[in-house]
């Protein structure tokens, strides 16, 4: 990551003043005006060896403003909420399904998050676990144009699914964000994830009559394959 | 209380006079989806999108090749944007993998992915063309994107699936008069889309069948969480290029362009008024490019990523394009997931059909640069 961004500095600072002073305006992400607050974070310290943090810093701006929003996230939910990583324009927020309507309504109230980008689910066997990750944008707060936050989410996943029957559920996102409609049932159909609260839990992608697992676990397998 | 529904809803009430079209999924004027279709008369009484129907599974598929494998495989969910496609998944595989990208690179993928966005968007207007009876604006798209085929082709060496983009830069460098004849196919180019605004959006009957139908408010197109061009001809200005730059989109000259009527006219012209803006930015890619240089990073055989995960997202010819890539440090990601504008458009789709006439549908329908295959995926 540190060389990518080497790379990018090159041409912004040879042409931009001239050619674009508008998209500095557009996206007034200045210090100012997001004092951060002293609370530092330990996951995210030790995500990043400090080798390379040092480097980062003569480079590559520290992502501050993403900071002060993950702090905003943490202060209000403290131990419900951590923080999977702070990187450029990308937050992630790891929670509770028993507490993720609560930081979603926060998220979308308080810090102007307005839709969902994504809704995606990862299968982890090893672990017993299906992790629901939504990501989210703003379309309506212009400081928040390029950031995406990563709203995570962990489920009890059963060796034998029986989707909509099993533990494999959770609360429904789409009265605080609209958009996740069909994303969800997409989830659904595709890992088995029940979505309480839900209008509409139907097929959406997959045939009326597929009586096999939730095609995107892992123990389906695409026949004559090996991998 | 029922006077203040809306007249779409107040006739849901009536049983006898309702009547269910299945339009699609071979019909031609839905393409490979399935509108389930209420009407009484001649009004859309609800509208329920039933897609699917060309699912191909390309998520699971990812799980099984690796980085470099799943270059031709993923550019199908729409082939005449396979650029675009492409271009959030290169992003992803280099911030997970930690490549370079050339700086000659950059700007070749930047004018290969605009060619591609005007292919795509040329065809969209032929198919919307055709559909409102206006057969001249199926013709002449599908001739002028030929012009820009012969270009991709010289760089790619293919007419529609390219697979040109490779994480690490493109393929192969330009061919050596590629510059001159881009230029001139492009100047040519931008003539002929002029004369589209007299003979097709300055059209009193498109006009008169497009204008005021399927209005979608700013707040609704915020809250349905749309993109691309249903969201900006909403009022809203949101165009990744801008918002987000990716590759040397700062450094290039052009505007993101924004309506604000919201209706089937609106989300009409705005890939219109996108291709004369993809013009501007070739022609100012071609000026700044480095003349030479590398055009590709080498990469190891097998590349692992680490325990990590990467959310990129491009404005393709629909809207935001995103990739989710989670890898596992083994040769193939441990999940993709394409989240394309196509699909999320499609939630818009029964709000805007519901108290519609019949005869509004394609209208409507297509004017969401919906496509189909892409959403289903």
């Amino acid at each position: 990551m540190v060389s990518k961004k080497k790379t990018n500095a090159k041409p912004s600072e040879t042409v931009k003043e001239e050619s674009h002073p508008v998209t500095e305006e557009s996206h007034p992400v200045t210090e100012e005006s997001h004092p951060v607050t002293e609370e530092s974070h330990p996951v995210t310290e030790e995500s990043q060896p400090e080798v390379a943090k040092k480097e980062e810093s003569t480079l590559v701006p520290e992502p501050t403003f993403e900071k002060s929003i993950a702090s905003r996230i943490v202060s209000k939910f403290g131990t419900k909420t951590v923080i999977g990583f702070i990187k450029p324009n990308r937050i992630r927020i790891n929670t509770k399904k028993e507490d993720i309507l609560d930081v979603a309504s926060y998220i979308r109230d308080e810090l102007n998050f307005d839709h969902a980008e994504s809704v995606s689910g990862v299968d982890y066997p090893e672990s017993k676990e299906i992790e629901v990750v939504y990501h989210l944008g703003s379309y309506s707060d212009p400081q928040l144009a390029k950031q995406i936050l990563t709203l995570a989410t962990r489920l009890p996943r059963e060796d034998v699914p029986n989707p909509g029957k099993d533990s494999t559920r959770m609360s429904s996102l789409r009265d605080i964000f609209y958009s996740v409609e069909f994303h969800e049932r997409e989830c659904f159909e595709m890992l088995g994830v029940y979505f309480e609260g839900h209008p509409d839990n139907r097929r959406l992608l997959l045939p009326e009559d597929w009586a096999d697992v939730p095609p995107l676990r892992k123990d389906f397998r695409i026949k004559g394959r090996v991998a | 209380m029922t006077t203040q529904l809306p007249p779409g809803m107040q006739l849901e009430k009536v049983d006898e006079r309702i009547m269910t079209l299945n339009v699609g999924p071979q019909h031609p004027g839905s393409g490979h989806m399935r509108l389930i279709i209420k009407v009484d008369g001649d009004h859309i009484v609800s509208c329920d999108p039933d897609p699917g129907y060309v699912h191909r599974g390309e998520e699971k598929m990812t799980e099984y090749r690796n980085y470099i494998q799943n270059i031709p495989h993923l550019e199908r969910p729409v082939i005449h944007d396979s650029c675009n496609i492409l271009y959030p998944y290169c992003l992803a595989v280099e911030e997970l993998l930690g490549i370079e990208v050339p700086e000659r690179a950059k700007y070749i993928r930047v004018i290969a992915s605009e060619l591609n966005r005007c292919v795509y968007t040329l065809y969209w207007l032929g198919i919307y063309g055709i559909f409102l009876g206006h057969s001249t604006m199926f013709m002449w798209p599908m001739g002028d994107r030929e012009l820009l085929i012969d270009l991709l082709e010289a760089l790619s060496g293919a007419r529609v699936t390219h697979a040109y983009f490779v994480p690490g830069g493109v393929r192969n460098d330009t061919p050596s008069n590629f510059e001159e004849k881009c230029l001139r196919h492009v100047n040519y180019f931008e003539k002929r889309l002029k004369e589209y605004e007299d003979i097709f959006y300055q059209n009193p009957v498109l006009k008169q069948r497009t204008e005021g139908t399927g209005i979608l408010s700013r707040m609704d197109a915020i809250r349905l969480g749309t993109t691309g061009s249903v969201l900006r001809s909403a009022g809203v200005d949101f165009d990744i290029r801008k918002k987000e730059p990716y590759d040397v989109y700062e450094n290039l000259d052009f505007q993101s362009q924004v309506l604000k009527e919201g209706d089937s006219y609106a989300r009409s012209r705005v890939p219109y008024l996108d291709m004369l803006e993809s013009c501007r930015i070739i022609k100012d890619a071609l000026k700044k490019m480095p003349k030479s240089g590398s055009v590709r990073t080498k990469l190891k055989p097998n590349p692992k990523g680490g325990n990590n995960e990467a959310y990129r997202r491009v404005e393709s010819g629909r809207g935001s394009l995103g990739m989710y890539v989670v890898s596992d440090s083994k040769p193939e990601p441990y999940r993709v997931k394409i989240s394309v504008g196509s699909f999320r458009n499609m939630i818009c789709m029964p709000y805007l059909l519901k108290g519609e006439k019949l005869g509004n549908m394609p209208a409507v329908y297509w004017s969401l640069n919906y496509w189909p295959v892409e959403a289903d995926r």
